[in-house]
């Protein structure tokens, strides 16, 4: 298990190194920086010092160093547009797109998880059969749609929810949240389970496709054969097996949350660091781009090797750790 | 008195084009602590007749004539906790293939505690020194080490141990072994066949040994019951049935066992196919193929008709009787 952690680790560094280096990249796409640091008609010697002093006169392999050992400090420069650290712009943002996408998150388990068990339990009800029709509904439209819809019905047509912004948020250290306040929360809402729906109907539709394979095998019937009770062979014995693939899928899709943020956040004008990447694209910002583009990645990276760690708790077969097997 | 009857039972299915018989007029009794084995080719209807017994037919098929009796009450009827509760306390079931008959992510001492206390008003303890018990009786070696295990850790023939201990450890009266060995390796099937036997001496729960297998029979079963298309065609004692077959299908099958000698040229077998349960003939069943095919076959079905000792459906048996 600890070899298995250190090789996941190792892999994860050199993925975040591939990704810095792209994000480095992109400094160099947008053209040479010297000539929108210095005035129009600076001479050579003038336009060299500025090279020097921001070290572009090195080897790219040097600046590409240089560039992720600052990065690996959380150091991004300065953003173009408004000469204030990334970093400083990115954890101002950060806590807004944590909390919506973590409220998605945890809607999309809470309710797919029940309502794919429900509908797969009873396949033929009517209560599943209008549920999956739903759900082809909330896997079909797109989410914008559904935005803009949940705004028209709760913001301007019943006036119960805002249709923009978080409400009031009460800072805690660095971290703003919405979760202490009412409008905080209510705030939270529309945008969460816009962001959701796609994911909550994925969930639920492989829960109960899952759930189907899963009663049909031989250790199910094994399990009626022994007269366990319904509830323990629906929700320990298939659940349990049900849940591996669902891991994968939602580990995957949370990152899908934080990329399908941006658009939520668009919608909404939610203050996150979707609607910062978006400001920085239409200004050509690039460290904020680059900046954001690691974070996520790093983020991805975090995921998936969760995801991995929690496959070994929920599958035994999987524990490499050497027991042996005895034949 | 016998353990278990079954009358006249019939489970159908219904299908596209009217309900499809399963199985037909099955019936058959089994003594406290007997083996039972029942042969037949694919889709003779073995397998059903097992999962009627155990009430474990998958809807929408259903019983829909006869009637089962345990110990004297009938069972078919039960509302499904109540035969919950019968499965695996009174009746317990194996089935054919181990690898997938264990649930992967729990460990072989969950699942047999888990059974153990569904059944019986155990502590924990108790029930997981009982498990480690049933372990031990069924062969594995070091079971208070292997009880904390998963099934993956196991191979083939162990894990069949493991499902005969799940099977029995709730101390059922009849056991239905579906094709127990049919997934495992010909030095393995003697293993668990012996296995199986020793256990019913020991604990005279008595066996439904389902199976295409002539040779597990002869070995383990006292009586066996034939089945064709749905219908048992001879019933009777090991030694009469395999040794003196009357009916021509038994004869068939006992013909077409190869022997272990000089090579034949042609490996003896029945010609053509058992027919499809929805594409019954209206006589005998087995006539298409019946090398003593008479008239009558083709218009009337024979019944099953005999003494204890054996009973045969055909109507060869009535002309010579006659």
């Amino acid at each position: 298990m600890l070899g298995f952690l250190i090789r996941r680790i190792i892999q994860s560094i050199f993925v975040m190194l591939t990704v810095a280096l792209i994000a480095f990249m992109m400094f160099r796409f947008m053209g040479d920086p010297v000539n929108s640091l210095v005035a129009e008609n600076a001479t050579t010697e003038e336009r060299d010092a500025v090279r020097e002093r921001l070290g572009l006169d090195q080897p790219i392999w040097v600046q590409y160093g240089r560039f992720v050992a600052r990065a690996s400090t959380g150091d991004f420069g300065l953003s173009w547009r408004n000469a204030r650290p990334v970093s400083t712009l990115l954890s101002e943002r950060f806590p807004a797109t944590a909390e919506l996408v973590l409220v998605a998150a945890g809607l999309s388990l809470l309710i797919g998880i029940p309502l794919g068990i429900l509908t797969a339990l009873r396949p033929s009800s009517l209560s599943a059969q209008s549920l999956q029709l739903l759900s082809l509904i909330g896997i079909s439209l797109p989410t914008f749609v559904t935005g803009i819809l949940l705004i028209l019905i709760f913001s301007v047509w019943l006036g119960w929810l805002p249709s923009f912004g978080r409400g009031t948020v009460i800072d805690i250290g660095w971290w703003s949240t919405g979760f202490l306040t009412v409008s905080g929360l209510k705030a939270l809402i529309l945008p969460s389970f816009m962001l959701c729906l796609f994911q909550l109907t994925l969930i639920m539709r492989l829960v109960r496709a899952e759930m189907m394979e899963v009663l049909r095998t031989d250790y199910i019937k094994f399990a009626k054969a022994r007269g366990l009770t319904n509830r323990s062979i629906n929700f320990r014995h298939a659940l349990k097996n049900t849940l591996i693939p669902v891991i994968t899928i939602f580990g995957l899709q949370l990152g899908g949350l934080i990329a399908f943020a941006i658009v939520t956040e668009t919608v909404f004008q939610w203050p996150g660091m979707g609607a910062l990447f978006i400001q920085a694209v239409s200004f050509g910002d690039v460290p904020v781009m680059a900046a954001y583009l690691v974070l996520v990645s790093l983020i991805f990276v975090i995921i998936n090797t969760t995801v991995d760690l929690l496959y070994a708790v929920l599958d035994p077969r999987l524990r490499v750790d050497g027991t042996k097997s005895a034949h | 008195m016998t353990l278990l009857t079954v009358e006249n039972l019939t489970v159908a299915f219904p299908g596209r084009r009217g309900t499809v018989n399963a199985i037909e007029d099955v019936t058959l009794s089994v003594s406290p602590g007997e083996i039972l084995g029942m042969v037949g080719e694919s889709g003779a209807g073995k397998s059903m007749t097992g999962a009627a017994i155990i009430g474990l037919i998958e809807p929408p098929g259903g019983i829909t004539q006869g009637e089962i009796r345990l110990e004297g009450d009938r069972i078919d009827n039960l509302r499904p906790e109540a035969m919950r509760r019968i499965r695996g306390r009174k009746i317990g079931a194996i089935f054919q293939d181990p690898l997938t008959s264990l649930n992967p992510v729990l460990t072989v001492g969950e699942q047999l505690i888990e059974t153990i206390q569904t059944h019986l008003k155990l502590s924990k303890a108790d029930a997981r020194e009982r498990a480690i018990d049933w372990l031990r009786r069924v062969g594995i070696p070091a079971p208070e080490a292997r009880i904390d295990t998963y099934p993956h850790q196991y191979s083939g023939g162990m894990r069949q141990r493991v499902v005969i201990a799940l099977a029995l450890c709730a101390e059922p009266r009849l056991v239905i072994a579906d094709e127990p060995t049919t997934a495992l390796d010909v030095s393995v099937q003697a293993q668990i066949i012996a296995l199986l036997r020793r256990l019913a001496r020991e604990t005279g729960v008595a066996v439904i040994l389902v199976t295409h297998d002539m040779g597990v029979i002869a070995e383990t079963a006292d009586r066996v019951a034939v089945m064709y298309a749905g219908r048992i065609v001879e019933v009777g004692s090991v030694a009469e049935v395999l040794t003196a077959p009357k009916h021509p299908y038994t004869s068939g099958l006992m013909a077409s066992i190869p022997r272990i000698g000089p090579r034949p040229d042609v490996l003896a077998q029945i010609e053509g196919a058992m027919p499809r349960p929805n594409a019954r003939p209206e006589g005998c069943a087995f006539a298409p193929r019946c090398p003593h095919k008479m008239d009558i076959c083709l218009q009337q079905r024979p019944k099953l008709e005999g003494s204890e000792e054996k009973s045969v459906a055909c109507h060869l048996i009535e002309e010579v009787s006659v």
